[in-house]
């Protein structure tokens, strides 16, 4: 908490990142409302919502830091650690939940040695669940680095993964 | 500000038209069993004990958050109701780990108490035995994930009348818990001022004073229409 709530913090370093932050706060006014919009600009600039953002962040715009941790968790969009290079997200929605997700989660789970929601020791594999992505017609659907991949098994699915991998190492 | 008509359980009730039906009920002697809603805080209809039915209307409403309307026909104690409100206590005693013989708050909890009333006798769904942890950390009080209900009054009343917003929920779904500050462990929090006030609206043994051994965790609240009403008088 700062002492003095009426003067905005001050940027949390030099990284330039923090600039662009401020600009969204700034279009927006710093109103209270443009919360979600600026966890956004935190996610992209940074890739992830940590405890100097959120704090920044609540401090700039007079949010509670509990209302900001509350919204930040509460949204699967945000990530409060740091994702893995690579990403998988497979998506629970009750489509693809009936075609099977949870194996395709287990699967992914297992081979990776990953939790759901948890990035791998060696910071390769963010494997993340969401709630439907809106590709009901694929079910069961991921997005894998960014592709959205439909009508998947378990054997597509982890060679998506491990195609990507390759295609970062070329 | 206008003057409703309506019956409630048989009875011919009024009130303003600004009040809810929870409101006009307890005025007229009726009492709709209630958890998640505290006199003094804003309702916000998490719990659904408090559920009722209305002619003409094949939903039920949540009566803390349903405003009186003229000509409603309320009934607020039907068999269905009953056997709904058993089921969501169960449900909310399969939530976490409600161990009454062993908590501080046994005998002096809002969800024991309501239990006895409804005849929860014992829990039909399977528990979900959730690993939950307990904060320590704050010099005077503690905070016990296992008993914790989701009622939210500690985060309305620490945002309304003490004016921290120390409290909030994060997550969402099963995984829902509460919070002070950044999920952050509450003897590091700087926003709260130890003032108490989440502990003693808490209706069950998830926030209480240290030093309080098991049934001893008897609850204060008089302090909140109080307050209410000097900051009324104050405007
Ligand atoms: S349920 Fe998976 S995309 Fe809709
Ligand atoms: S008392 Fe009305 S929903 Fe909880």
């Amino acid at each position: 908490m700062s002492a003095n709530l009426k003067t905005k913090p001050a940027l949390p370093s030099a990284d330039k990142r923090w600039k662009i932050v401020d600009a969204t706060m700034r279009r927006h006014g710093y109103r209270s409302d443009s919360l979600i919009e600026v966890l956004h600009t935190v996610q992209e600039a940074f890739g992830y919502l940590d405890e100097v953002a959120m704090k920044f962040v609540a401090g700039s715009l007079r949010i509670p830091p509990s209302k900001v941790y509350g919204v930040a968790s509460f949204y699967q969009f945000f990530t409060l650690r740091p994702p893995g290079r690579r990403t998988c997200v497979v998506c629970m929605g009750t489509a693809c939940y009936i075609k099977g997700a949870a194996n395709l989660l287990a699967a992914v789970a297992e081979h990776y040695n990953v939790k759901p929601g948890e990035t791998t020791a060696d910071g390769e594999l963010s494997l993340i669940t969401a709630r439907c992505f809106g590709s009901c017609g694929l079910a069961p659907a991921a997005v894998i680095d960014g592709n959205v991949a439909g009508k998947l098994n378990v054997a597509d699915m982890l060679e998506r993964i491990k195609e990507g991998a390759q295609n970062d190492a070329a | 500000m206008s003057v409703k008509t309506l019956v409630i359980d048989g009875k011919d009730v009024s009130g303003n038209d600004n009040q809810t039906v929870m409101e006009v009920a307890r005025e007229n002697g009726i009492r709709i069993p209630a958890l998640c809603h505290l006199d003094g805080l804003t309702p916000v209809g998490a719990c659904r004990m408090c559920v009722i039915e209305v002619k003409g209307l094949n939903k039920l409403l949540p009566a803390c958050v349903t405003r009186i309307e003229e000509g409603m026909e309320v009934s607020t104690n039907s068999d269905r109701l009953q056997r709904y409100r058993r089921t969501i206590l169960e449900l909310l005693f399969s939530e976490r780990n409600h161990i009454c013989s062993v908590c501080v708050s046994n005998g002096h909890c809002d969800l024991q108490g309501l239990a006895a009333r409804h005849g929860v006798t014992h829990v039909s769904v399977p528990y979900r035995y959730p690993s939950c942890p307990v904060d320590a950390t704050h010099s005077r009080f503690i905070l016990d994930h296992n008993r914790c209900i989701l009622c939210t009054r500690c985060v309305r009343v620490c945002d309304e009348v003490e004016g921290a917003h120390t409290w909030d929920v994060m997550g969402r779904g099963i995984e829902a818990r509460v919070i002070t500050d950044l999920n952050q462990q509450w003897g590091t929090s700087g926003s709260c001022t130890s003032c108490s006030k989440c502990v003693h609206v808490c209706p069950t043994g998830a926030l209480s004073e240290k030093g309080k051994s098991v049934a001893e965790m008897a609850k204060h609240r008089e302090f909140l229409p109080y307050l209410k009403q000097m900051r009324e008088d104050h405007r």
